[in-house]
């Protein structure tokens, strides 16, 4: 099957969001190259169940493309035209099983040695859409809060070190504050700029309580879930002829109540939640390793106004000897390796939030929680600095925001 | 606010800004010379007489590490063994590029042909062209004892020799997997073990099914006159599988004195599960394994004053900077960081202190092991790199 033998009764099997949409622009998908076409199918499918953000940027592609004449077309795809595929890869199902297609491409792109011409033509043409179709303005300035090292009494090392170059680094936070301030002062950005998938709250453990105008995530939360999922991978590998490949694909297709979830549950962010947990490396096992992707998830997918993360002492990994005495029990906890962990996440997180539109524009604050130091990145505040006054947080968001 | 994301830089000047950044920084820390300015005196030992004595360490890491990590100055708290103690002794070589798939049993496969090879990552399956191990043992005339691998998990069972006609079965080097001996003496062991067991940190809950060349736990005693309960008492006593691949090496040094050793270190990539932390003390572990085991070539009669040790990373890491990876976590991205990495060469033949910039690709190692060891690495399209010779 080629691209541009593609009929409407072709997408019978999608979701009717995404049928709809894929029959409306056929006469555009006809025209893109078989490297190429899947990748943006394997977003399609799923429209459904995508966030607001997400349909809109796909609404933007497609209507883009559709405006581009033949000629700029084939120029659009030209490096992607130029890449080669397998017969095998020609006859496979991509229009069903898109994903499963681009995992294979992906292989056989590291094979031929063509990878890196391809996520050239990617870059290229990410770039491109970019700059066709800018999106629309923010209705308020983003804002990242990462909250780390819950449960760390002291800690002798330099925290935020990537990050300080790039705001002003605070030793003095006033004592006594706690998250529930950094929360409040979410709850009121999200009633005052109520966007759908908007504001987000993740936590590495319990999550605490929070209005309805937030969208939450939480380790803790998930448990059911996690222990499901692992029970199910566990299941598969058992069975015969079990390969990676195939566990990749099983996963792929897991949907909440496949998990356990309640039917009655959120369709779209359950959805995310087992998106999060089957394509995550880690996220299953360690706490600290969810929260940083579940918050790269979110910047990426939903491109959350706010995003508070709040990490939590993640699970201990016994080493060798440890694991041969074969002792059991309650897993203990790693605080000090968990901050580790948490900074590290704090950055990407920034990382993340400044590839979204707006960053010139962005804020962020990183807190060691119940501690002194924080670490605030604004246009209101100057760079690689560092202030010794006390200040409080609600301040400090006030400056940063303002 | 000054823009963050800088895209105007190209793949070739961001790699050879890395190799800048190497260089720089071991020429202040180390105080290592350029090489450009020694090429004209090789020191290498020359002759037959020399080639029969000589024994080669070859030590490579599957989980490649990141220069923030590791070489940049930022990272080098990670590695004070590598920079005080093996960096000034060694010729390091800041610009080597692996342009082969980024897994590390294929990568590692490639570093031993020589040739950038398209095996399943996954799969317990023997390289496409003659391992220097065949290459070793056919040119010189090497018995079977002569060349072993070292590997962490179970998927490496097939590296010691390839599927070539003319090579192949029963012509490699002979496997030992430490983990997978621990396995064996630990029948029914806790599913925690097993979990760690499984350390194909790429595809955690999976592991190939063994079907190779790999020494079995009842040789054990019979090669490392090593009794299961020694095995396992010591095994009882490191913190990392990599430490009992370490173990396992210098046991075999001891008894055995290969002339060809190649050890796969793996704790590094415990950086899959996403957990800096953990990863940062895999580097940690990985520095001090990397010293223990050349100071047990320095203490071992068969190895001091002939062996060449060379360290290097399969490959590196994602940068944090490429929207379509996740930083340290993975290498998936084909980014100059993740494609970038170093070598370092010491001991026998290997001048002391200097630093060659020229790019290098890691298929050029194992025709360079063959210039110095004596055997034509025919099939391999990597060159002998001209430093080492």
């Amino acid at each position: 099957m080629q691209p541009r033998d593609l009929q409407p009764e072709h997408f019978a099997g999608y979701p009717p969001e995404a049928r709809k949409l894929i029959v409306s622009h056929l006469d555009v998908l006809r025209q893109l190259p078989l490297s190429f076409l899947p990748s943006l199918l394997r977003e399609a499918i799923e429209y459904d169940y995508r966030f607001p953000a997400e349909r809109a940027s796909l609404d933007r592609e497609l209507a883009g493309l559709k405006a581009l004449t033949p000629a700029q077309m084939g120029r659009r795809f030209q490096a992607f035209a130029g890449v080669s595929l397998s017969s095998g890869l020609a006859q496979f199902d991509w229009i069903n099983l898109p994903a499963q297609f681009v995992e294979q491409q992906s292989a056989y792109l590291w094979s031929t040695h063509q990878l890196d011409a391809f996520r050239k033509a990617a870059t290229d043409y990410g770039a491109e859409l970019q700059a066709s179709a800018p999106p629309e303005p923010l209705p308020v300035r983003r804002l990242g809060i990462a909250v780390i090292g819950q449960g760390v009494p002291v800690y002798e090392g330099k925290l935020f070190r990537n990050l300080r170059a790039h705001g002003t680094y605070f030793s003095r936070i006033k004592p006594g504050q706690n998250f529930d301030l950094l929360l409040r002062e979410m709850e009121q950005r999200a009633k005052a700029h109520p966007v759908p998938y908007g504001h987000w709250y993740v936590d590495g453990g319990q999550a605490v309580a929070h209005s309805a105008e937030i969208t939450a995530v939480s380790y803790t939360g998930l448990e059911p879930v996690r222990a499901a999922l692992l029970r199910r991978m566990q299941a598969e590998i058992a069975s015969p002829g079990m390969g990676p490949e195939e566990l990749r694909t099983r996963m792929a297709r897991l949907a909440p109540a496949d998990l356990g979830m309640d039917k009655a549950g959120d369709p779209v962010l359950d959805r995310f939640k087992v998106k999060v947990l089957t394509e995550g490396s880690g996220t299953q096992i360690y706490s600290t390793t969810f929260a940083q992707w579940t918050t790269r998830e979110i910047l990426r997918r939903a491109q959350a106004l706010t995003l508070l993360v709040r990490f939590a002492p993640r699970q201990r990994q016994r080493p060798l000897n440890e694991l041969l005495a074969s002792t059991k029990g309650t897993p203990e906890l790693d605080p000090l390796g968990s901050l580790i962990d948490a900074d590290m996440a704090a950055w990407y997180h920034w990382i993340n939030q400044q590839r979204l539109p707006g960053s010139d524009r962005s804020s962020f604050l990183v807190w060691f929680e119940g501690h002194r130091e924080a670490v605030a990145i604004a246009s209101s505040f100057p760079q690689g600095t560092e202030s010794s006054s006390e200040i409080g947080l609600h301040e400090l968001l006030s400056l940063a925001t303002s | 606010m000054t823009p963050f994301f800088d895209n105007s830089r190209n793949p070739l000047e961001t790699a050879r800004a890395l190799s800048r950044s190497r260089r720089d920084f071991l020429r202040g820390a180390a105080r290592l010379a350029l090489g450009s300015t020694l090429m004209s005196a090789s020191p290498l030992v020359r002759g037959e007489a020399g080639r029969k004595k000589r024994k080669v360490i070859v030590v490579t890491f599957g989980g490649g590490a990141r220069d923030q990590e590791t070489f940049a100055p930022e990272g080098q708290e990670n590695i004070p063994n590598m920079l005080r103690e093996l960096a000034p002794q060694s010729s390091f070589f800041t610009h080597v590029t692996n342009q082969g798939i980024l897994g590390h049993y294929v990568a590692t496969a490639s570093l031993a042909t020589g040739v950038y090879e398209t095996l399943n990552n996954f799969s317990a399956v023997a390289p496409e062209h003659p391992t220097v191990f065949e290459y070793f043992r056919k040119d010189l005339r090497r018995p079977s004892s002569d060349a072993w691998v070292v590997a962490p998990s179970n998927g490496f069972n097939r590296i010691g020799e390839s599927e070539c006609r003319n090579y192949g079965m029963g012509q490699g080097a002979r496997v030992i997997l430490p983990k997978h001996l621990l396995s064996a003496a630990t029948s029914g062991g806790t599913p925690d073990f097993e979990h760690l067991l499984r350390d194909n940190y790429e595809t955690p809950l999976y592991t190939p099914q063994i079907g190779g060349g790999e020494v079995e736990l009842q040789q054990m005693e019979n090669i490392l006159r090593l009794s299961v309960e020694d095995f396992m008492t010591h095994a009882r006593t490191v913190s990392s599988p990599d430490e009992l691949s370490v173990y396992i090496a210098r046991r075999l040094m001891q008894q055995e004195a290969p002339s060809l050793l190649w050890i796969t270190m793996h704790d590094i990539d415990v950086a899959h599960s996403g957990a800096y932390s953990l990863y940062i003390e895999g580097i940690r572990r990985t520095d001090r394994l990397c010293l223990e085991l050349w100071r047990a070539v320095q203490s071992e009669p068969e190895y001091a004053g002939n062996t060449t040790m060379i360290i290097l990373p399969d490959f590196g890491r994602d940068s944090d900077y490429d929207a379509g990876g996740n930083g340290f976590q993975h290498h998936r991205t084909g980014d100059p960081a993740s494609r970038t990495t170093w070598m370092m060469a010491l001991g026998a033949g290997v001048r002391q202190g200097v630093v060659y910039e020229d790019p290098v690709q890691s298929v050029d190692l194992v025709p360079s092991l063959g210039a110095i060891m004596g055997f034509s690495a025919q099939q391999s399209t990597g060159k002998p790199i001209r430093e080492l010779l």
